[in-house]
């Protein structure tokens, strides 16, 4: 009277994609499981963990980043020491100056400083654009010349800018691109065909399919991750098999659990320990439902969800 | 395993008697099978028939409730695997782990832990008091949880020092965890003699299998699954095949709530609790325990167990009311969003990161976001009106300046007209720009 096990392996998997080259290349996807499921059938690749900083500088704010970067006066110091972070397979440098209406910064100048942190670093890079989807076509489309050969990727295109990015970036210089939508398995899929249709591969592009915190709205990620896993595991939808890449640092620290000063409420403790705990919870929700990358902010907390995969699969 | 209505029909006396209110037999079947009614009305059905129709269309996982009073527990019950198939419907409750030793220190940390967040209480849910091996120091920590109030597991193995136990905690309704394979038989007399749970472990999910199957044929009925701590991939593994057989597979013997403790495979760090728990609460876990848990991992995960149970058919919302952030006054100015939880809490942030003092006013918008409540015809001039009347808003705050989201511009016009007096102003579109909005106007 044992217990006969049934492993749920599908006849579908994640599309697998590298970035980066040389051997601290990563891939990402491959599996025909659901996410951690190793118990099931290898997980071909597991999921990763990559470490943000943004091109204003670590965040000093926050005493545990300050340290980690302590000494690094350069970008290019920066970005070495973030590839250094114990658990970090990648590097994600965030463009927010580049912001037009923040501090709109030119575009060859972004385009230097990706330069200086690329040469800085043999991890694979991800670099996230402005946010604003006219900035980030000219953008994108300008750092991918810049770093040809490098096999970055790039973040994000969006229903608004697409077509420039997938033609400039992955047609021209054979980057890899993230399609951003909005927490909605239709508006992934949607935007999924509209890259294809430019002529871009399967194996050229990921999925951002957005985030939350945890307690800000988490099941609607939740939900959309499982539904798009489902449809391109269980239904063979060859249009939601991309990876999913999670950014999640700027949603994990900038809520009120995260933020919020000791001063004003002394129960809760120092800020910085609950930071890393919104982030640690947000980034294993996220690789519970589907991320096969997420993106953290904290070296504490690259390393624990790092540790915690490899424990997992 | 649902059971098709001509499945019902046979069990049925077939005489089309119309006592149930049905005009034949067939009808009534058709209902009971859509679950429109109940098989109990029908007058004429045979016990052994209930019986047959009870089992076949009982969850395919069973519920538990433990603890008493309001620290009472609800565990399992499950549907569905995935929340977009149907609403979970057990959340998962939190415990922490303590023993002889650190029983004072941990509860006295448990016990800061007491908030609400929209209209539920959070607090730790379960004690688990764990045998170390001196059962003086044991009992001792058993009375200290009776005493914290809150729902109770026994993590002991040694059947006499568990019947103990429960001669202190019995009363309490807690979980004896701690059958396996070799004491099955005797914990199971020590928890059918006190009226409580038993919870089963093994080393191997073939073990737990054997002895769980064991137990339902001693007429055992009220289990819980303890999916071990030897390490988080096969706790993972465990906790995901047990919801798996039981939910997809119809395997009954495995569909019992799971108890997990993070606790024993952090290795000693919260971060990796938090995580782990994190995790669990995502994936299965029915009960999840914790070698202690601070304000800072309670946060995000009370906040992500409230997320993931909710309904996906019925957004969560705050109630209706005034708000009042960084610390306002009467005099300081109004602004007016919905009653959607998230656009609430995107809204408060926003204005609690501008350090600017401002009344939040959130009328019954039917729990839509501001474009959707607009067009549902839940926030108009009308509405917003009435509440302030109703709220008697102009009573309590003296200013008269009303923020409106950018996106219902349109009322404007309208809201002057039925609320004279007020100076409407629109704030921005995007919550990203309230804080500059609010600065340069008020700071």
């Amino acid at each position: 009277m044992s217990f006969t096990k049934s492993p749920q392996v599908f006849s579908s998997k994640v599309t697998e994609i590298e970035i980066g080259t040389g051997s601290e290349a990563v891939r990402l996807g491959g599996e025909n499981t659901l996410p951690l499921y190793s118990f099931d059938a290898d997980t071909k690749n597991p999921p990763l963990v990559g470490i943000d900083f943004s091109d204003k500088g670590p965040d000093t704010d926050i005493p545990g980043v300050a340290a980690f970067f302590a000494g690094a006066d350069t970008l290019g110091a920066v970005a070495k020491r973030a590839s250094e972070a114990e658990g970090a397979s990648f590097v994600c440098f965030s463009l927010n100056s580049a912001d037009p209406n923040g501090d709109d910064e030119a575009v060859d100048v972004s385009v230097a400083k990706c330069k200086e942190v690329a040469d800085a670093v043999t991890k694979p890079l991800v670099i996230q654009g402005s946010g604003n989807a006219e900035k980030d076509a000219e953008l994108l489309g300008a750092v991918a010349e810049a770093l040809s050969g490098k096999n970055v990727l790039l973040m994000s295109a969006v229903e608004d800018n697409y077509k420039g990015i997938a033609v400039g970036a992955v047609l021209a210089y054979g980057q890899k691109i993230a399609a951003e939508s909005a927490v909605d398995i239709n508006l992934a899929k949607q935007l999924n065909v509209m890259i294809g249709q430019q002529g871009v591969s399967s194996d050229s592009y990921v999925m951002h399919v957005g985030n939350a915190a945890a307690g800000y709205g988490f099941e609607y990620v939740a939900s959309a991750m499982e539904r798009i896993r489902g449809a391109g595991l269980s239904q063979n939808d060859d249009m939601l098999q991309a990876p999913i890449l999670t950014p999640l640092a700027a949603d994990a620290w900038s809520v009120k659990e995260s933020i919020a000063p000791e001063e004003d409420f002394p129960e809760w403790g120092p800020a910085e320990e609950r930071g890393i705990n919104m982030e640690v919870s947000t980034a294993m929700a996220c690789l519970a439902s589907g991320s096969n990358a997420v993106i953290l902010k904290h070296p504490e907390s690259v390393k624990t969800v790092a540790a915690l995969v490899g424990e997992l699969v | 395993m649902a059971l098709k209505g001509l499945d019902i029909f046979k069990l049925t006396p077939r005489t089309n008697c119309k006592e149930c209110g049905n005009p034949t037999c067939m009808a009534f079947s058709m209902k009971v099978a859509q679950g429109t009614a109940q098989i109990e009305d029908c007058p004429h059905m045979s016990a052994d028939a209930l019986d047959m129709i009870a089992g076949a269309t009982a969850p395919p996982m069973k519920s538990l409730a433990f603890g008493t009073g309001d620290a009472e527990l609800k565990l399992g019950g499950e549907t569905v695997l995935f929340r977009h198939e149907k609403t979970f419907v057990s959340r998962n409750p939190f415990g922490v782990n303590v023993n002889a030793a650190n029983v004072d220190a941990v509860l006295a940390e448990a016990a800061k832990i007491d908030y609400e967040r929209i209209g539920e209480r959070m607090r730790v849910d379960v004690v688990n008091v764990e045998y170390t091996g001196d059962k003086d120091g044991f009992l001792g920590a058993v009375k200290k949880a009776v005493d914290f109030g809150r729902a109770i597991i026994l993590e002991v193995s040694d059947a006499a020092v568990a019947k103990e136990a429960l001669e202190i905690a019995g009363a309490a309704k807690p979980i004896l965890n701690g059958a396996n394979a070799s004491n099955y038989k005797e914990m199971s007399e020590v928890a059918t003699a006190a009226g409580v749970a038993l919870g089963v472990g093994g080393a191997s999910l073939d073990e737990i299998y054997t002895t769980v199957k064991a137990l339902e044929e001693a007429g055992v009925k009220d289990m819980a699954i303890d999916v071990g701590s030897a390490s988080a991939k096969d706790a993972f593994a465990n906790t995901v095949q047990i919801r798996r057989a039981a939910i997809k597979d119809g395997d009954r013997s495995f569909g019992y709530p799971t108890i997990v403790n993070v606790g024993k495979i952090g290795g000693g760090c919260s971060y990796k609790e938090t995580g782990l728990a994190s995790l669990f609460t995502l994936k299965y876990g029915s009960v999840v325990l914790m070698s202690s848990i601070s304000y800072a991992q309670a946060l995000p995960l009370y906040g992500l167990r409230q997320n993931i149970y909710t309904d996906p058919q019925k957004p969560m919302t705050v109630e209706a009311g005034n708000y009042p952030l960084n610390v306002a006054t009467a005099a300081s100015p109004c602004a007016l969003t919905v009653d959607f939880a998230l656009t609430y809490f995107i809204i408060a942030g926003e204005i609690e990161r501008s350090g600017v003092p401002v009344n939040l006013l959130i009328p019954d918008a039917g729990g839509y976001s501001v474009l959707t409540a607009w067009a549902a015809g839940k926030l108009s001039a009308g509405s917003i009106a009435k509440f302030i009347k109703e709220q008697d808003i102009e009573g309590k705050i003296s200013s008269r300046d009303l923020m409106i989201p950018g996106k219902v511009a349109v009322l404007k016009g309208e809201l002057e007209d039925s609320l004279p007096g007020w100076n409407i102003i629109v704030a921005p579109n995007e919550a990203v720009s309230l804080v500059k909005f609010l600065k340069e106007r008020y700071a």
